[in-house]
Parts: structure tokens; C-alpha cells; sequence
């Protein structure tokens, strides 16, 4: 006997309420993150990387801006979900798990929110 | 006392190696989010003009630093080479217990040669335009 009612059933979302949004977005967003990274090391290695100007002059150029944007988004959105799961896997304790849940996502917008001001001011500025 | 069954706890497995790669993934992970705090702080450095730029740079150039950035930099590029491990594991391929033993150890070495190499490389982009 089944205690899931048929609504439940025909859904197909599970205790969570969101079926497999969450470990769809980690792939996609893992994906996403193989030629961003790639491209965004490989560009930065072979930068004098105490040049400000030279820095600067790179980050101003559009495309250079948009994928520094894009990485930056795929990475906070990336880092969020998986820290998320960290800590409800290893963190048991309600009100400890709630605070640390908060402080995660807090610091991951505010982290994601600096870095595309940033790069927008940079290529704006330029 | 909590009467509900448990499943069997991770204690009572013969140690694999490829246990450790798991953890590890996790750990790298959780490492490159703190590189990633470190990104959008070195970004707003950069946007903020030259002498914030230069004291991040000074910062970042320190003994320590350099350690904590070579560290970085190995939790990068092997939860990279992992994921994309874990990545051919979600289309349903190499999950034998042979196929995910040899899996690990060419992640490893392709991590180990990367890392290597990036090292190597970011040194040099490090001393171009150092004052």
C-alpha cells in the first residue's frame, strides 16, 4: 500500500516538492562550467596578471565581459547547489542547518551580485 | 533511542580508493566555492582602480597565498576532471567496478599533470608585469 496520493504520483516530485529541478540544474550548470573555466584559465595564464591596465584592458573588451559574466553565474549557481547538499547531508542539527543553509545563499548572491557589478562597471567604464 | 532501520553505515565497506576520490570530489568542491569568493573579490579589486588592484595583487602574491592558490588550483582542476567523470557516470556509462577504478586513476593523473601545469604557467603569468 501506497501512502503517496495519486496527485503525488502523476506529479512525480517527491518528498522535496521539486522532483529533479535541483540535481538537473547541478548538470546543466556542470556543464556549462567545462569550456567557461576552461576558456577563463587558459586566458588569465597568459596574462601579465599584476598589469592593472592589462587587466583592465581585457575585462573591458564585450566578449571577454560577457564570459566573465557568465562564468561568474554558472559558478556562484553551480557552488550553491552543491554546498546546499554538503550541508544537508553532514548537518543534522535543525537550527544549525537552517543558519548555515542561510548563510550559503546569502553569501553566494552577494558574492555572484559583486562579481557581475564588477565586470559590468569594468566593461562600462572601459 | 531511534528504532527505524538504518542502512548499512559507510563502516562497514572494505576501504576502496575510489571512496576517497568521492570524498575528495566533495571536498574540492567545497574548496572552490571559497575560490570563488576569492574570484568575485579579486574581480571587485580589479574594478575598483589601480591601488586596490595592486594591494589584492600584493595580498595574493604573499608566501601563504601562494601555497592556499596552489591548493586552489588542485581542488579546481580535480573536481573538474571529476565531474566530468561524474558526468559520464549520468549517461549510464562507466559504473562497473573495474571501469570506475580505472576512471578514477586517469582522473587522478590528468589532475596531478594539470595542476602541474597550471602551476607552472600561472608562475610565469605572475612574474609578467610584476613591478
Amino acid at each position: 500500500m501506497s501512502l503517496r496520493t495519486p496527485l503525488g504520483k502523476v506529479l512525480g516530485k517527491g518528498s522535496a516538492g521539486d522532483g529533479v529541478a535541483h540535481w538537473w540544474t547541478q548538470r546543466v550548470t556542470a556543464i556549462a562550467l567545462i569550456p567557461l573555466t576552461a576558456w577563463f584559465v587558459i586566458a588569465l595564464l597568459g596574462m601579465p596578471l599584476h598589469s592593472y591596465e592589462a587587466m583592465r584592458g581585457w575585462l573591458g573588451q564585450p566578449w571577454a565581459a560577457v564570459g566573465t559574466l557568465l562564468l561568474a553565474i554558472a559558478l556562484a549557481w553551480h557552488s550553491w547547489l552543491g554546498v546546499q547538499v554538503v550541508i544537508e547531508d553532514y548537518v543534522h542539527a535543525k537550527g544549525a542547518k537552517t543558519t548555515m543553509l542561510l548563510l550559503s545563499t546569502f553569501l553566494h548572491f552577494a558574492a555572484v551580485v559583486a562579481a557581475v557589478f564588477a565586470v559590468v562597471v569594468m566593461a562600462v567604464a572601459s | 533511542m531511534n528504532q527505524r532501520p538504518l542502512s548499512p553505515h559507510l563502516g562497514v565497506y572494505k576501504f576502496a580508493y575510489t571512496m576517497a576520490l568521492s570524498i575528495l570530489h566533495r571536498i574540492t568542491g567545497v574548496a572552490s566555492t571559497v575560490g570563488f569568493l576569492v574570484f568575485a573579490w579579486w574581480l571587485m579589486a580589479l574594478s575598483s582602480g589601480p591601488e586596490s588592484y595592486a594591494g589584492a595583487m600584493r595580498l595574493l602574491s604573499a608566501p601563504i597565498s601562494k601555497l592556499l592558490l596552489a591548493g586552489f588550483a588542485f581542488s579546481f582542476v580535480y573536481h573538474f576532471c571529476n565531474g566530468i567523470r561524474h558526468l559520464v557516470w549520468d549517461t549510464g556509462r562507466g559504473l562497473e567496478r573495474a571501469q570506475a577504478r580505472r576512471g578514477g586513476a586517469i582522473v587522478i593523473v590528468v589532475a596531478l599533470l594539470l595542476t602541474a601545469l597550471a602551476l607552472w604557467l600561472g608562475c610565469a603569468a605572475l612574474a609578467r608585469g610584476a613591478s
